[in-house]
């Protein structure tokens, strides 16, 4: 399974479309980790519970997309975007989507 | 009168320790960049035709970073009468910094000479009390392109 975030892949040319396919996670914070963020509100600097939270849930949104694409029979996710929202206080919902295509 | 004395007490401490930690982390940013330099970040769409033998892989690269209390503060008076909110500036360009940073870095461990369409993302994630933005979140990606012969 090739992921890019370009229109195409090199060297490779699209032998099918199949459409769009999309991958979501919502996920709150727990509360030590809401915690600790409030201290670090006061000092100031990373928040690397909340970097290595989000990072795993956007790896958990880019799998689920990609089974989404393996069950159509794609081998490839072309110009793959991004994007966050929060839904309520405390939960955001990290969401990721693109084409997937098979490539010869 | 006890109040007091814990806002300022906070006040102090955000001042000292966020000074401290933003200009340790633009010293870090700083040499990073400089050693990072040989893979250009850029936000063609399209790769070159002379490009073509190469592989790809997607990168990319997030962080989340805290406000502290001082800035909190100065900017909460600047809401007051306007103006630039230079204390946020910084915080969001250390931000930006750090993201592409860490996705280059992924880029380099691929071994991989440019990081095409590069896109960003920015959300705030907590929003504290009187919904004043406590932090940020910037996310950085892109496609790696690794040449296999020289151009």
């Amino acid at each position: 399974m090739i992921l890019t975030t370009l229109e195409s892949v090199p060297g490779k040319s699209i032998t099918q479309h199949l459409g769009l396919v999309q991958g979501s996670t919502v996920r709150a914070k727990h509360a030590g980790r809401d915690l600790m963020a409030g201290l670090k509100n006061i000092f100031g600097g990373e928040l690397k519970g909340y970097t290595e939270l989000l990072h795993e849930s956007r790896e958990e949104a880019i799998n689920r997309m990609t089974e989404q694409a393996q069950s159509i029979g794609a081998n490839a996710i072309l110009n793959i975007r991004f994007s966050t929202s929060s839904i309520t206080q405390g939960a955001s919902e990290l969401f990721t989507y693109g084409t997937a295509v098979k490539l010869d | 009168m006890f109040d007091l004395i814990l806002f300022l007490t906070l006040l102090a401490l955000g001042f000292g320790f966020g000074q401290y930690l933003e200009s340790q982390h633009y010293k870090s940013i700083i040499r990073r960049e400089s050693s990072l330099k040989r893979i250009p970040a850029i936000a063609t769409k399209h790769l070159p035709p002379e490009f073509t033998p190469c592989s790809t892989q997607m990168v990319c690269g997030n962080v989340v970073i805290s406000i502290d209390f001082f800035k909190k503060f100065v900017a909460g008076m600047r809401s007051i009468v306007g103006g630039r909110v230079s204390s946020y500036e910084s915080l969001i360009d250390r931000a930006r910094r750090e993201a592409i940073l860490r996705m280059k870095e992924q880029a380099a461990t691929l071994g991989a000479n440019y990081v095409f369409n590069v896109k960003m993302e920015t959300s705030s994630i907590s929003k504290g009390r009187r919904n004043s933005i406590g932090s940020v979140e910037v996310l950085a990606y892109g496609t790696a392109i690794s040449k296999q012969q020289a151009l």
